[in-house]
């Protein structure tokens, strides 16, 4: 090659790498949606990090702390891990807020221990640090936790399932998050505990990450495995709905009881098509205000938010039993995410 | 097909001015500077010695890790399993250290000795069965990333003794901290750097790069050179895996599962090619700012992150499309 042609070639890639840098930038500064980045302009600063960018559960909880940053007249900045489980990325994102001078961060953690030394560094340096959705572990590493009660939101279901069962021998599979992982861990053993059996009484555990594809493949081995069962533990809709077609193949659709957790709009609708016997809803987008909403006031008058919030749950389903408290899937439909 | 390039170490270079345009870092450069100073502009926080010094401690750990995958790339080769193999890596030393009551520099021991293992079984698989780069490191990456949560049960390594992550720690420079880590890092560029253009062994990679057969016929004794390329990459990912801890302050078994990619990306922007024999050590380092850069910056602007993974892609596409169009002119 001769040298011009290097030279050239290397000014052409500069030359088109910063160009487009420039553009994109440009044009994902007006489409953000979090304003313009004038800083000193006395907002207040407010970070939400959650699991991913694209898990429904979380573009609601992005609305919701965008929706009452807004209206608390607070400037939102978010970050994202690029997978669930990414905690160097959850790391960094705290840093990058906390240089950029937030006053508070929220957090959906991916991995509540490996998170820890991070939000510690954060809280050193005065920042507020709420836990949204997942405690952290120990639960004390945050300044206070906005969440579902996870284990309330099993025994919900496992009650239901109970009256509905009316009695009849249960068998149960559940089709779990994944090993370790808190949330999926108190929804199961809240299941049993309203349910009444122990995990004795599981025929067939599988762990299906929350994914429906997962959900299909888990029902299909544990019918292979128990074809007898009928009393089917999920640990959201996504894994429900996997376990519906798994047993729709089998033409067992109608005489076993799915069961699930999350309340999702997609979740809420199969309730109501009769896919799915009951749900319990949770709410993201009260999480991320009452969030925003927490910051706000620290940066007003120094007050800082402590300990537990239950962002409450409630059971959703068309088909109510006597003895268990439920709302029906219109009143789901209207208060559903996704 | 093969293009004929020059290698850089024989261009004539009449002045040092003309040296440093035609550099192949040059463009990533620039890219890096212009990015900084639009930085600079948009965010009172991004330009000062505390944020850069953040941003280095952020790309310790795939900067670490670019540096093997440079050396497998400038082979025409490309590693997958980086990211895997240095989670397994973190994870055996922090387990031996935490729970095996192994002392910590034993455990760091043992860690770089296994990733360095998993190099060296790439490389002879590569070399001396042989099997394409991609495939036997696809292969790797699940089975490093299996072993990983076999042997950590899926749990996260608290607790665990100060030697290991001491390279988290920081010292005073003027105003800011820097990390030891960062220092690692910076200095393992450096000592790769000189290597590959300063001594015969630099010379044979970039040969080997640009022409197996040519450079076995020249007397390069390609095979060995070959295994021990992936053997010091393996190396490299242990020290990546030291870094991890150190900077996370735990083991974490769901760590590294893009830094693959990552890697990859950090490569490429620093111009080295990917079909090999051309690229630098350097580079790499500037591809990697770049992208800290960027991610640091836009957060500072309060954008969206996935705005980062899209300008990311669109800035390989373009670093790559620029490398085949001077390829094909220099035809």
């Amino acid at each position: 090659m001769s040298r011009t042609t290097r030279l050239s070639s290397s000014l052409l890639r500069a030359a088109a790498v910063t160009g487009v840098a420039a553009l994109t930038l440009t044009a994902c500064g007006s489409g953000s949606g979090s304003g313009s980045s004038s800083s000193g302009s006395g907002e207040v600063k407010v970070g939400l990090i959650t699991k991913t960018d694209t898990n429904p559960f979380f573009v609601k909880m992005k609305e919701g702390a965008e929706k009452a940053a807004k209206e608390n007249g607070a400037q939102l900045s978010t970050a994202a891990g690029k997978f669930d489980g990414d905690n160097a990325g959850q790391v960094t994102a705290i840093e990058n807020m906390v240089a950029a001078g937030v006053k508070g961060i929220l957090i959906t953690p991916s991995d509540s221990k490996a998170i820890v030394p991070a939000i510690e560094k954060a809280r050193a340096k005065g920042v507020l640090v709420i836990a949204l959705d997942t405690p952290t572990e120990p639960e004390s590493a945050v300044d206070a936790l906005f969440a579902t009660d996870n284990l309330k939101a099993g025994e919900l279901i496992g009650e239901y399932a109970k009256a509905a069962m009316k009695g009849k021998t249960a068998k149960i599979a559940a089709l779990d998050l994944a090993p370790g992982v808190s949330v999926g861990v108190q929804r199961h053993d809240g299941f049993l505990k309203g349910f009444g059996a122990t995990e004795k009484d599981v025929a067939c555990a599988q762990d299906t990450g929350g994914d429906q594809a997962k959900g299909q493949t888990a029902m299909e081995n544990c019918l292979q495995k128990e074809p007898d069962i009928n009393v089917v533990y999920t640990i959201n809709e996504p894994a429900a709905l996997g376990a519906y077609t798994a047993l729709k193949a089998k033409g067992r659709e109608k005489d076993v009881l799915i069961v699930s957790v999350d309340g999702g709009c997609t979740g809420t609708q199969a309730v109501k098509d009769g896919k799915i016997a009951a749900t319990s809803q949770q709410y993201p987008l009260k999480m991320a205000a009452e969030g925003v909403k927490a910051v706000v006031s620290f940066a007003k008058d120094g007050k800082k938010a402590s300990g537990y919030t239950d962002t409450g749950v409630t059971l959703i389903t068309d088909k109510a039993q006597d003895g268990v408290a439920s709302k029906d899937t219109a009143y789901g439909l209207e208060n559903c995410w996704g | 097909m093969t293009a004929t390039t020059t290698p850089y170490s024989e261009l004539k270079a009449p002045t040092t001015a003309r040296r440093l345009l035609t550099a192949p870092t040059t463009g990533p450069l620039a890219a890096l500077l212009l990015a900084c100073a639009f930085f600079s502009f948009s965010t009172d926080q991004f330009l000062t010695g505390g944020n850069f010094s953040l941003i280095v401690q952020q790309v310790m750990v795939v900067g670490t890790l670019a540096i093997g995958q440079t050396l497998i790339i400038l082979t025409a080769g490309i590693d997958l399993s980086c990211g895997a193999v240095m989670a397994f890596g973190s994870i055996v030393i922090a387990k031996m250290a935490a729970e095996g009551s192994l002392p910590p520099l034993l455990a760091i021991g043992l860690g770089l000795a296994v990733c360095g293992g998993f190099g060296l079984l790439n490389g002879l698989l590569v070399q001396k069965i042989p099997l394409p780069p991609f495939i036997v490191t696809l292969g790797m990456l699940n089975v490093a990333f299996a072993l990983t949560h076999i042997y950590s049960e899926e749990q996260t390594v608290t607790n665990l003794p100060g030697p290991l992550t001491a390279l988290g720690e920081t010292f005073p420079l003027g105003h800011t901290d820097i990390t030891y880590g960062s220092l690692v890092t910076i200095g393992l560029f450096l000592l790769l750097a000189y290597s590959l253009s300063n001594t015969g062994w630099g010379r044979h990679v970039y040969a080997l790069g640009n022409s197996a057969e040519a450079a076995r016929l020249n007397g390069i004794r390609t095979s060995r050179l070959t295994i021990g390329i992936y053997t010091v990459a393996g190396l490299l990912y242990g020290i990546a895996a030291l870094l991890l801890i150190s900077r996370t302050g735990v083991g974490d078994p769901q760590a590294g599962q893009t830094d693959n990619l990552d890697s990859i990306t950090a490569v490429v922007l620093g111009g080295t090619s990917l079909f090999g024999g051309r690229g630098s050590v350097l580079g790499t380092f500037i591809g990697v700012l770049i992208v800290g850069v960027f991610r640091n910056g836009l957060q500072l602007m309060g954008v969206a992150s996935i705005y980062q993974t899209l300008i990311t892609g669109v800035l390989v596409i373009l670093a790559v499309t620029v490398d085949q169009l001077s390829r094909k002119k220099a035809r």
